[in-house]
């Protein structure tokens, strides 16, 4: 005998459910069934589980279908012997006490999607010019000694981005300084021009390749972790017990992280221009055959003060670009894990897309002033 | 007890976020000293109406006042100003992670008081005695339960000695012996100090045990359903729905 079984009697449904109903996957029958349901000549439907033994879910979610297109019919399904249990858990089911405040439209049109998409960005814009404002008010109050920024806060972020960060940086920007030399070597060999792998090395890591290096690796390895502190203080309602104390977060949270970013980058973009000479020189001396006096002294000779101080600048602007990055999706971080998740990677993101324009603003603007 | 002077007031509220309204003018006085209970079934808008009442969000519209001043279009000195005479308990606690206990009590004293560190350390030491963590001083929150890190959230919001005390759900995943003792404590503090509490939760033994005035938001017509002592409400529902949430859906012979 079939489990689940139904007949049509004139404008009756009348359906029996036999032995177990484990598990039940018949969605063939199932359909017909529901079909069955809605078809306009039926005016009553009995289900009868007198030969019913055990149960699951799944017979569950078949009554509650079929309740549901009873009750939009209008027919009140009659119930023979049923299980105490199916039966509440069925009008259990079918008592929602309130439905969703808002339905949420999923079918929008080309035109709506454009407009939204506009609206979004105004809205980033103007959120953006705002914490650049507020950021920049908070400056202000620390230098007129109203901020409620903690020095120990400010030390803590120092010793974060400042020496913590020196083994990271130390040594991808030495192997950086080891493969420009590699690559430049080749080339350079072909004229029996070798010796000029120590200027190569020294222009381009002094130029920008020390300050990008930095600025990515702060990006992920500070920018990330400041968006995800902020992030999760959101969440765990920190910052909201912050703003009724009366301290501004962007004091207390953002001040100090953005301070030490823009104070340690520019020493580290420093350190790495040193240690990418560093590695260009141990290609030099130890492949090229170059003898490291004279190596040295062709670093020191391609060292001019423009290019230096060129990339010390971009330094500073990525210290900024990420320290901001970094603290502004952490303050717009939503309430849940999700988001914090959601904060770190678009902080990434966007201080490494920010940093490119920067430095292509930065390089329009030496080429019109000459440097 | 005679007329006394309403430490909160709420004009006109509409609470809401954007296009989505919860509540519509809602009115209603929370008096000095007192208990006050907002109540109402999940996601009504209670903890949406403590946002607004101590300044965290705005109101679509309406006012609020504290001590009968503006605190809703007041300036940012005057708002920081009665924000530091509210204490906040958080449904988490929302202690301040890269702080100890001791840290975390102290900061609103740093800030706001001229103690010195060692005054500011014994009082602190004091606060967390009063909630029953002495010798917790030097823990992290990630240390302490979820039951212990509520106290010391209790403690923290009374760290300046505040006139109004606001509490998100200050029962929720406690056992029934914290939870009791939680409200005893809130009883203590506002028998020996005065403070004026506000409290958001649905848990009836402490509606029951602490309130001695409450509204009831309902989200389906967005209002103000009933107020007054809980225990009065319970003898007198003005309605079915307030009798079957104070009855826990028993009705009238619980
Ligand atoms: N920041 C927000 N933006 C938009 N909608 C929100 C926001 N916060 C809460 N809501 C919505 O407001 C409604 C009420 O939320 P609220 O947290 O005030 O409820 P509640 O009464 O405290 O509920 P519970 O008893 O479950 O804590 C919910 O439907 C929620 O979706
Ligand atoms: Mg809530």
């Amino acid at each position: 005998m079939k489990k689940i079984k139904f007949d049509i009697e004139k404008d009756n449904l009348i359906l029996s459910i036999n032995g177990d109903i484990l598990l039940y996957d018949d969605n063939e029958n199932k359909q017909k069934l529901y079909n069955a349901a809605q078809n306009d000549k039926i005016t009553k439907i009995v289900i009868d589980a007198t030969q019913l033994q055990q149960w699951d879910s799944s017979l569950v979610a078949i009554i509650f279908e079929l309740a549901k297109i009873a009750l939009k019919r209008n027919i009140k399904p009659e119930k023979i012997n049923f299980p105490v249990g199916l039966d509440r858990l069925i009008n259990l089911a079918l008592s929602v006490d309130r439905k969703p405040a808002q339905i949420l439209e999923n079918k929008k049109t080309f035109l709506e999607y454009v407009g939204d998409w506009g609206v979004s960005v105004y809205n980033g814009f103007n959120k953006g010019t705002d914490f650049l404002k507020q950021s920049w008010q908070a400056l202000k109050r620390l230098l007129s000694g109203k901020s409620v920024m903690r020095g120990i806060d400010l030390s803590f972020a120092l010793e974060d981005c400042g020496y913590k960060a020196i083994p990271i940086v130390t040594l991808i920007s030495f192997m950086v300084g080891l493969i420009l030399a590699f690559v430049g070597a080749v080339q350079l060999k072909t004229f029996g021009a070798q010796i000029y792998v120590a200027s190569l090395v020294t222009i381009g890591m002094t130029r920008i390749m020390g300050a990008i290096m930095t600025g990515i690796i702060m990006a992920g390895r500070t920018g990330a972790s400041y968006a995800a502190t902020i992030g999760t203080m959101q969440v765990n309602e920190e910052v909201d017990a912050l703003k009724t104390m009366g301290i501004n977060p962007v004091d207390f949270l953002v001040l100090p992280r953005m301070l030490a970013l823009t104070v340690t980058m520019p020493i580290l973009t420093m350190w790495a221009d040193f240690m990418g000479m560093l590695g260009g020189g141990f290609v030099g001396v130890t492949m090229l055959g170059i003898p490291m006096q004279k190596y040295w002294d062709m670093s020191v000779s391609a060292i001019t003060m423009d290019n230096f101080l060129v990339g010390i600048f971009h330094g500073l602007v990525f210290g900024i670009v990420t320290a901001i990055c970094g603290c502004y999706y952490g303050v717009h971080c939503g309430r849940n894990a999700d988001s914090v998740g959601l904060a770190t990677t678009k902080a990434v993101v966007a201080s490494i897309v920010w940093m490119i324009v920067m430095t292509g603003i930065i390089t329009v603007a030496c080429e019109v002033i000459g440097i | 007890m005679t007329e006394s002077q309403a430490k909160i007031e709420a004009k006109d509220l509409n609470i809401g976020y954007g296009d989505f309204v919860l509540l519509k003018d809602a009115n209603f006085q929370i008096n000095e000293h007192d208990i006050f209970i907002i109540m109402g079934g999940s996601g009504c808008g209670k903890s949406s109406m403590l946002r607004v009442l101590t300044g965290l969000v705005k109101p679509l519209s309406g006012k609020v006042f504290v001590d009968g001043v503006d605190f809703t279009s007041a300036s940012v000195k005057t708002k920081n100003k009665i924000m530091q005479g509210n204490g906040i308990l958080y449904q988490s606690g929302a202690l301040f992670s890269s702080m100890t206990l001791a840290e975390n009590i102290a900061l609103p004293m740093q800030l706001y008081t001229e103690y010195s560190s060692s005054q500011i350390k014994e009082l602190a030491s004091l606060k967390l005695a009063l909630v029953g963590l002495a010798g917790f001083e030097d823990y992290y929150p990630s240390e302490i339960s979820g039951g212990m890190k509520k106290r010391a959230g209790l403690a923290r919001a009374l760290a300046l000695d505040p006139e109004i005390v606001y509490f998100d759900e200050p029962s929720a995943g406690l056992d029934p012996v914290s939870s009791k003792l939680l409200d005893d404590l809130i009883l203590d503090i506002n028998q020996t100090l005065g403070t004026t509490i506000v409290i958001v939760t649905h848990e009836l033994s402490s509606i029951f045990a602490v309130g001695n005035n409450s509204i009831f938001l309902d989200g389906e017509t967005k209002s103000i359903l009933a107020r007054g002592n809980p225990n009065e409400l319970l003898k007198n529902p003005p309605n079915e729905k307030v009798l079957q949430f104070l009855t826990r859906g028993e009705g009238k012979n619980a």
